[in-house]
């Protein structure tokens, strides 16, 4: 048209880019055309507009950057002929959303657009609208909307209805300005105004529940008619699918009575009869027919309750489930899920079909199926199903694995009716898919293993036969190696033989094997090496005639790059190496984990210690960016606040020592902070052996919040379930190995007001001082050094100092540093006491000492009522 | 509601999209990437059903061309399978047998059809024939008003002889 236009057409233009061979080319191509569009647009030719436009919507098509066109658009549906507005208003769908500013200055266009005499001008302008509009222009048009919904062309009323659906959905205030409208759209007889009739009744009743109730009373029953018509009807080929009429009408229909009976019984009594027509006259061998039979199927669940109507449904999908055609199968999975809710047991009919399904190679299907199985098991048929699931897990798809073996642990966990059962099927998992095992299923597996005392040789013995095989499933070997640490004597003993065990002889140096075999794996993470090597350092006292072999082990990790293996490793090597006296009570076995405080954190903790998985080196309160490791030295060094808190409870109960037997300080702990002071001082008198503590013990135990604060120390005391707790009971050899690593404690000394020191308690053999210092800024809380100096020519062993407090105070001990207290010695304590009424109650505290003079027990008790004042 | 209708090749062109839902433009390039990834090796006797992101895809092939639209959860997958071959009867009828060239050189026509048969992600005509009425109807006025103006240049071509 243009003599002087230099641009090529559009078909000239596909053409060239099709050409193309590499991607390079097409980019050139691309280049040069939106240069030439640009160069159009900026001449501002209004002939050339239409084939830019065109131009554009192909190049945005393929991923190339189109705004400079979107101004075109505007200028397009501005301009008066019909061809022009029909391509502006496709480009303003196609390059624009409604999230951008330009799309405002499109509002005035639209609205005389819907104004406009031409029926197809308006068409254009409403689907537009319906496509594109934000909440905003949806407000600004409404009006317009709500009146062409009575346009006397039916083509124009069904998309001014749908264009109302998407202003309702963005402005759900203007659903009650619709209400009207809409149900007089559902006389309509032209099924495309009835099909969007329906829809746009359906949105309003979502959002408003005046609606909703409206629709109900008033459209119910000629919706059911409607329905019944179009079921009856005979052949019409216009709107005939495959011998179903309009099954898209039905679907709509059917969408809608299931809005309406939900919840009122009425209404769906109403809808009773023809709901029973559809889903027994239906065909069902074509795909339309089973759309149909599905969404009634979906209905007649969702409405009120019609036990005949339902068997009918459950039967249907029966059919579904055993059809050759996956997608039925997969609807079929669908909707059972929801049947379950109501008829287990027609569900449960189909378990074996099911169970087929979560085999089949479709992985949808398999989803689906998996869901389902999942809602099927219960205490009876747990074993049959989680057998087969596992069985499958052998030589299911690398990447189900995951989806699968995840499933199957929390079936196993929830309904597991044994323990044997449950650690049998677990080592299962592990064996087949322990690389996508998450750490809060091993790290619950651990605990409910060491809960299990009489299986602790049979797990550890199919544990070692399990890990020779699958040398290569991460959180296998580290369940083994934790267990072989553990437990190492009873699988070389062969202790707590079971009958279905077949004997194996597992000398000391294979059980050693499997765990140099981990520490020196080159992709053994982190964690699994660190847990080796306490693993090891265990295993030198469980098996001191190879502790030549395993110091040798220890010593390698002196190279370690990472820095807490190399500094542990040659600790642990010092431990075995000079402290053999004190080697075996450091490592004894772990006590029992308490499965209801790691239930209470793993729900707790979840999230945290998941964020904090993917990335194990989170730097921790001391400042060293490793993880297990930390807690099991952790006492001596700078951080006396973290560690011995973390390990709450069992923490405090070695620290009290072996002899005071097993004291239940976890049911003391959650008495104590109700009972009131007078009941903890009068503990102390009745001679329990640890409640003292408690108070500060239920502390730590209780708050979990400390977990929460600092995910780093939940992670250690779950990833490394053995160290923490051991570490203290020989402190006095512990500090000799960490004196370089301890800075000198109670730097705060010289802050704040000084508060003379007092002689707390003395006796004839035994003399009690305390030194009192305040850390600036937190006037409640004092640090209290205790001296405890011996009088008697002899030495004291096994010295235990325990301490009670009313309730308005808290008290933490911190390890003393020896418990040997040497003729005229002394042994020092820390104490941190925070006093709630601080300024109106001064510090009071009883305190007992416990020790052994020449193998005798003494116990010595006091009241301590000299603490200066304002503390 | 549909979200977006999605045309992919067997090569994983993209020969039309149209999006019923918000997404930027990077979104949408990384769901046409993620999604064609996902389809066009999937083996030929399966589902015609993705999950994917808390929707359904459902696809159909027909040629050497997928046809895909993202649903909700709760949608009806089979009522959309008969939407998309309804969509693909009325271009073959348009179009008489169409073939993926005729989608690549007149896309803009079949998004005008896609516009007749959708809005707002809902269905809004179940009938072919009325699709293919007003369709033609709109091509008429195009052709009227082309003629139109080519008349009124040949009148100002003469004039100016």
């Amino acid at each position: 048209m243009n003599p002087f236009s230099s641009g090529t057409r559009l078909r000239d233009m596909i053409r060239s880019i099709r050409a193309c061979k590499t991607a390079a080319e097409e980019r050139g191509v691309v280049r040069k055309e939106c240069a030439d569009i640009r160069a159009s647009i900026n001449e501002n030719d209004p002939h050339d507009r239409h084939r830019n436009l065109a131009k554009l919507m192909f190049i945005h098509m393929l991923g190339y950057p189109t705004h400079f066109g979107q101004m075109e658009c505007l200028k397009l549906i501005a301009s008066p002929g019909f061809p022009e507005k029909r391509i502006g208003y496709l480009g303003l769908m196609l390059l624009l959303d409604e999230r951008q500013e330009v799309l405002m200055l499109v509002t005035n266009s639209l609205k005389q657009d819907l104004n406009h005499t031409n029926q197809y001008v308006v068409g254009l302008a409403l689907c537009a609208l319906g496509n594109i509009c934000s909440a905003e222009m949806a407000r600004d048009l409404a009006p317009e909307v709500e009146r062409l919904i009575q346009f006397r062309d039916p083509n124009i009323r069904k998309k001014a209805a749908l264009c109302s659906t998407r202003i309702v959905r963005k402005v759900p205030d203007l659903a009650e300005n619709f209400v009207n409208a809409a149900s007089s759209l559902l006389k309509e007889k032209h099924h495309g105004v009835l099909i969007t009739g329906v829809q746009l009744c359906y949105e309003l009743c979502t959002i408003n529940d005046e609606a909703l109730e409206y629709f109900r009373k008033k459209c119910t029953e000629g919706l059911i008619k409607t329905l019944r018509d179009i079921t009856n009807s005979a052949y019409q080929p216009e709107y005939d699918v495959a011998g179903i009429t309009d099954p898209f009408l039905h679907v709509r229909l059917l969408k809608l009575l299931r809005v309406l009976g939900h919840g009122d019984a009425d209404a769906s009594d109403l809808m009773t009869d023809i709901l029973a027509q559809v889903a027994t006259k239906t065909e069902s061998n074509k795909n339309a027919g089973n759309a149909v039979l599905y969404e009634c199927v979906e209905t007649i669940m969702a409405i009120e309750d019609t036990s005949s109507l339902r068997v009918l449904a459950i039967n249907i999908l029966g059919r579904f489930l055993s059809n050759r055609d996956n997608n039925i199968r997969y609807v079929a999975l669908n909707m059972l899920m929801k049947a379950i809710a109501f008829d287990d047991q027609a569900v449960q009919r189909h378990r074996v079909t099911i169970l087929n399904c979560v085999k089949d190679p479709d992985a949808s299907i398999r989803k689906r199926a998996l869901d389902l199985v999942s809602l099927l098991v219960n205490e009876n048929n747990v074993k049959q199903l989680t057998e087969e699931l596992i069985d499958y897990l052998e030589i299911s798809d690398e990447d189900f694995k995951e989806d699968l073996s995840a499933k199957i642990c929390s079936i196993v966990e929830k309904f597991s009716p044994e323990k044997i059962w449950y650690i049998d099927q677990m080592l299962k998992v592990l064996s087949e898919a322990g690389k996508f095992v998450k750490d809060d299923v091993w790290h619950a597996l651990i605990v409910v293993i060491s809960n299990a005392s009489e299986l602790h040789g049979y797990t550890v013995r199919a544990l070692y036969k399990a890990v020779l095989t699958f040398s290569e499933q991460e959180t296998l070997v580290r369940v083994a190696i934790w267990c072989i640490g553990e437990y190492g004597d009873l699988l070389v003993n062969n202790v707590g033989v079971l009958g279905i065990e077949d004997p194996i002889t597992v000398t000391e140096s294979d059980a050693l094997d499997v765990i140099e075999d981990a520490i020196t794996r080159h992709n053994s993470d982190m964690n699994t090496r660190a847990m080796a090597l306490v693993a090891l350092l265990k295993l030198s006292s469980r098996f001191p005639s190879i502790s030549e072999r395993i110091k040798d082990i220890i010593v390698k990790q002196k190279g370690s790059l990472l820095l807490e293996m190399q500094q542990r490793a040659i600790e642990f090597n010092s431990i075995v190496d000079r402290h053999k006296n004190i080697r075996s009570s450091l490592v004894e076995r772990m006590p029992v984990l308490d499965e209801a405080t790691f239930n209470v954190r793993r729900a707790g903790s979840l999230p945290a210690s998941v964020s904090t998985m993917s990335k194990p080196s989170v730097s921790i309160p001391n400042g060293v960016a490793a993880a297990p490791l930390v807690d099991l030295l952790d006492l001596g060094s700078d951080d006396i606040l973290a560690a011995p808190s973390s390990s709450g409870a069992d923490f405090l109960q070695d620290l009290l020592g072996v002899d005071l037997g097993s004291s239940p300080a976890q049911s003391d702990a959650t008495q104590a902070p109700k009972a009131g002071t007078d009941l903890l001082l009068d503990i102390l008198s009745i001679g329990t052996p640890s409640p003292a503590q408690n108070s500060t013990s239920s502390i730590d135990l209780l708050s979990t919040t400390d977990y929460n604060k600092n995910p780093s120390i939940a992670l250690e005391t779950l990833s490394s379930p053995a160290p923490p707790h051991k570490a203290t009971t020989s402190s006095a050899g512990m500090f000799d190995l960490l004196d370089g690593l301890s800075p000198s404690p109670s730097p705060e000394a010289t802050n704040g007001p000084v508060y003379p020191p007092i002689v707390a308690y003395e006796s004839i053999s035994l003399k009690i001082e305390f030194s009192f210092s305040k850390t600036p800024g937190n006037p409640q809380t004092t640090n209290v050094q205790a001296t405890f100096i011996n009088l008697s020519p002899n030495t004291f062993t096994d010295c235990i100092f325990q301490a009670a407090v009313p309730k308005f105070l808290q008290l933490h001990l911190d390890p003393a540093s020896s418990n040997t207290l040497p003729a005229s010695g002394n042994i020092t304590q820390n104490l941190r006491v925070t006093n709630s009424q601080h300024g109106k109650k001064s510090l009071v505290m009883r305190m007992r000492i416990g020790y052994k003079v020449n193998g005798k027990d003494v116990l010595e008790e006091g009241q301590i009522n000299n603490f200066p004042r304002g503390l | 509601m549909i979200h977006f209708v999605l045309l992919v090749s067997r090569q994983g062109k993209v020969r039309l999209t149209k999006w019923y839902s918000p997404y930027t433009q990077k979104e949408r390039s990384k769901v046409i990437r993620e999604l064609s990834g996902v389809i066009l090796n999937r083996g030929p006797k399966l589902c015609n059903f993705i999950e994917w992101r808390g929707y359904k895809v459902v696809y159909k092939r027909y040629a050497s061309l997928y046809f895909c639209m993202c649903i909700d959860e709760a949608d009806n997958e089979l009522e959309v399978l008969e939407i998309i071959h309804h969509y693909v009867e009325i271009l073959d009828r348009y179009f008489g047998s169409v073939c993926e060239l005729d989608l690549i050189f007149n896309f803009h026509k079949a998004y005008y059809i896609l516009d007749e048969l959708l809005i707002a992600g809902e269905l809004q005509e179940s009938s072919k024939k009325t699709v293919a009425r007003i369709i033609s109807a709109q091509d008429q006025l195009v052709e009227a008003a082309k003629e139109e103006a080519s008349s009124i240049s040949n009148i100002i071509a003469q004039a100016t002889k």
